[in-house]
């Protein structure tokens, strides 16, 4: 169910959430938001609310993703396009550190400065609001911080978008993770369209939220439009494209290392790592080291890496998963069972973008429904 | 992220044909104090940086805190050549402590096995160098050491001086004996019938490679030493050390961040799953 976060909603029109883009950039905030761009609706700076894919919907299957105009105005009406908000927490390439060596032979060691970027995010799908969180945990809460992932993430304003129009792959609500936002956000924003107008149920979740809000052209919320709002969400996880089987999948993963299925799927399995880069939570990196011409400057990149990359776990007398099945079953099992050991909640959010993004629309659903069965049928299958 | 912090080489000597132990100074503050059985990551300027335990320490018992880290490096590949290769004076940058290391309060009352192949010796032996120095907390102590051939012994001043101390009994084997070898020949795990220890109230710390460090802890079940008192260090890819790259991850665990030394009863599972 929808939250209000405690505070008192209102709701705004368009010209609201054109205000809201205008306040967060006054504010000195870098905006982000959906957009339409080379035939999907991807993530990109916004200058204005202008920007955001009004009438644009989206169709999705495995391997598959199309845009389509809709009958009706909405911005927030598609699912999740090919990147996620880790686009600009952990970027794809970042220098750690740089290193000199002097003509005396002696070494010195800095560290980057952290990025001074202080950003917005707009149209955070409550299943995204999720990964973030989830990254937050796996990048600043253990011992050690990536100061550059804490950089780019303290003070970043979130505005959520809860979801009305899930996709053919969306599966959140298996994952506990949508349609509604439940906190952890600065705005919340349910997109309302019917006879009395196109329109935003907007909460805010926290103080800054709350400053922003009353920065905002907007009237008190009324019962129509709440109503309204939370029957779309609620329809929403009605509507939902796919489900995991409903059984402990954290057991189901670490306990069928050697099912049979792992085969089959890895029969179909390139191994080119879509999945990993689409994932929104998928969070692994390799070293760069790179020195200039003259020897005496060197630099440290951390850089996006999947672990269906043969060298991924290159050892000198070779690589441990040398098998294109160890490799599916180490992601799949990592998401969905793993994890809650490493970092205590589960790696997936039911976004369903590994699904779309798929060369060959493997659908990490239908794998873990197929281990359950065949877990079931041994005898062994976890409730 | 901490960035690695330059360290000059005061003595380097040549171990084996392809592994060489460095001393360490800090330039500047130094590290804080490692326990045996951390590691740290160590940076060949411009090369990469590779994960390598801490061997020991100078003062003893400072653990390197501020005074000097020593690591043995056997060159496999660029980063671990560029290491091998550093002689007086060069520097190199270090990072660490990083993992979990031996739980050495763990054995206490217990009779105590060391068991090394090749390499495992180096981050066993400040394990060993405490068991040889501190005081009686534990009962018999014995140091068992494999190597390919008898060249490829570590240590071997060391390995001498432990042999002639009270508190442990060492005994060392080969697989393949050269001229003058009067040694046993085999595998390690031959030497466990050369030891006294009480199976029950053992505790075990074993580092080699995996094949090796399997056969032993399946052999020390065998005889009755408890699996969760049998440690494993174990080897994994690893990028950062601080548990952020995702390369190092056994199944359920981060080896650089619940690791490197993992018990048998938590291990045997995941080195039985092929490739996990
Ligand atoms: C906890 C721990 C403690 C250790 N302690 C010691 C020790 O005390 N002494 C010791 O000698 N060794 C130790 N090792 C092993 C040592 O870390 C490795 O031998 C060393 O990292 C090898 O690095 P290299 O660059 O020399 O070799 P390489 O085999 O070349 O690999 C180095 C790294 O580069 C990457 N890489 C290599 N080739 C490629 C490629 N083609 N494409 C992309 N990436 C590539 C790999 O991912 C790898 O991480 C330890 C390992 C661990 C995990
Ligand atoms: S595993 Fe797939 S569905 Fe789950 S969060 Fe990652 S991309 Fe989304
Ligand atoms: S599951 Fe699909 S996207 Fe992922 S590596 Fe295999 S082929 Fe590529």
């Amino acid at each position: 169910m929808a939250d209000t976060g405690g505070a008192v909603g209102a709701v705004i029109d368009r010209d609201g959430l054109s205000a809201l883009v205008r306040v967060l950039r006054e504010g000195g905030r870098t905006v982000v938001g959906p957009t339409v761009r080379d035939g999907a609706i991807v993530l990109d700076e916004l200058e204005s609310a202008d920007q955001l894919p009004y009438g644009w919907g989206v169709e999705l299957e495995a391997g598959y993703y199309r845009l389509r105009r809709r009958t009706d105005r909405a911005a927030f009406a598609h699912s999740a396009g090919p990147q996620s908000w880790k686009t600009f927490l952990q970027p794809q390439r970042v220098r750690q550190w740089s290193a000199e060596r002097g003509t005396d032979g002696t070494l010195t060691a800095r560290e980057e400065p952290p990025p001074t970027v202080s950003y917005a995010f707009l149209g955070v799908r409550p299943c995204d609001l999720r990964a973030i969180t989830i990254q937050d945990r796996v990048l600043t809460g253990g011992r050690y911080a990536d100061t550059d992932y804490r950089a780019r993430r303290t003070g970043a304003f979130l505005v959520v978008a809860e979801c009305t129009e899930p996709g053919a792959t969306c599966f959140c609500v298996s994952m506990g993770t949508g349609p509604a936002a439940d906190g952890g956000y600065d705005l919340a924003l349910t997109e309302v369209l019917d006879d009395a107008g196109h329109r935003f149920w907007i909460r805010a979740g926290s103080e800054d939220g709350a400053r922003v809000l009353a920065a905002l052209p907007r009237r008190p919320e009324d019962a129509a439009t709440t109503g309204a709002a939370r029957d779309a969400v609620a329809g929403a996880a009605e509507r939902m494209g796919r489900t995991m089987p409903p059984v402990d999948l954290r057991a189901l993963l670490q306990g069928n290392p050697e099912a049979a299925r792992w085969d089959e799927v890895a029969a179909r399995c390139l191994t080119c790592g879509n999945c990993t880069m689409a994932c929104p939570t998928c969070f692994c990196t390799s070293a760069e080291d790179v020195t200039d011409l003259t020897g005496g400057h060197a630099e440290r990149w951390r850089v996006w890496e999947s672990c269906y990359d043969l060298e991924f776990t290159h050892l000198p007398g070779g690589p441990v998963r040398a098998s294109g099945r160890s490799r599916y079953r180490q992601w799949l099992t990592h998401k969905l069972s793993t994890w809650y050991d490493q970092f205590g909640s589960s790696g997936c959010v039911g976004c369903g973008r590994c699904i779309v993004w798929c060369p060959v629309g493997i659908d990490l659903t239908e794998e873990a429904w197929a281990i359950h069965r065949e877990a079931e049928a041994a005898g062994g299958a976890p409730q | 992220m901490t960035v690695p912090v330059p360290h000059r080489v005061v003595r380097s000597t040549a171990e084996t044909s392809d592994t060489t132990t460095v001393l360490l100074e800090p330039e500047g503050p130094g590290l804080a104090p490692f326990r045996p059985g951390q590691f740290a990551m160590m940076y060949a300027f411009g090369r990469g940086e590779a994960p390598i335990s801490v061997s020991g320490w100078e003062p003893p018992g400072a653990g390197g805190s501020c005074g000097r880290l020593v690591h043995t490096v056997r060159a496999v590949g660029a980063v671990s050549a560029a290491l091998r290769g550093l002689r007086p004076g060069d520097r190199v940058g270090v990072r660490g402590p990083y993992g979990t290391g031996w739980d050495l309060a763990a054995a206490e009352g217990c009779d105590v096995l060391v068991v090394a192949g090749g390499l495992g010796l180096a981050p066993l032996r400040p394990l060993v160098a405490e068991l040889v120095d501190g005081p009686g907390r534990f009962g018999s102590c014995s140091v068992l050491v494999g190597a390919r051939t008898p060249a490829d012994l570590l240590y071997r001043g060391t390995l001498r001086t432990w042999a002639a101390s009270p508190r442990v009994a060492v005994a060392t084997t080969v697989d393949r004996p050269g001229p003058g070898w009067t040694g046993d020949v085999g595998v390690v795990t031959a030497l466990l019938d050369r030891v006294a220890f009480h199976p029950p109230g053992t505790a075990a710390f074993v580092c080699g490679p995996e094949v090796m460090m399997r056969a032993t802890a399946r052999e020390l079940v065998h005889r009755g030493v408890p699996a969760q008192r049998i440690q494993l260090s174990l080897e994994r890819t690893m990028h950062c050390g601080t548990g952020h790259c995702g390369h190092c991850q056994l199944g359920p665990v981060l080896l650089c961040r619940d690791g490197p030394v993992v018990g048998w009863d938590r291990a045997e599972r995941l080195l039985t799953v092929r490739e996990l």
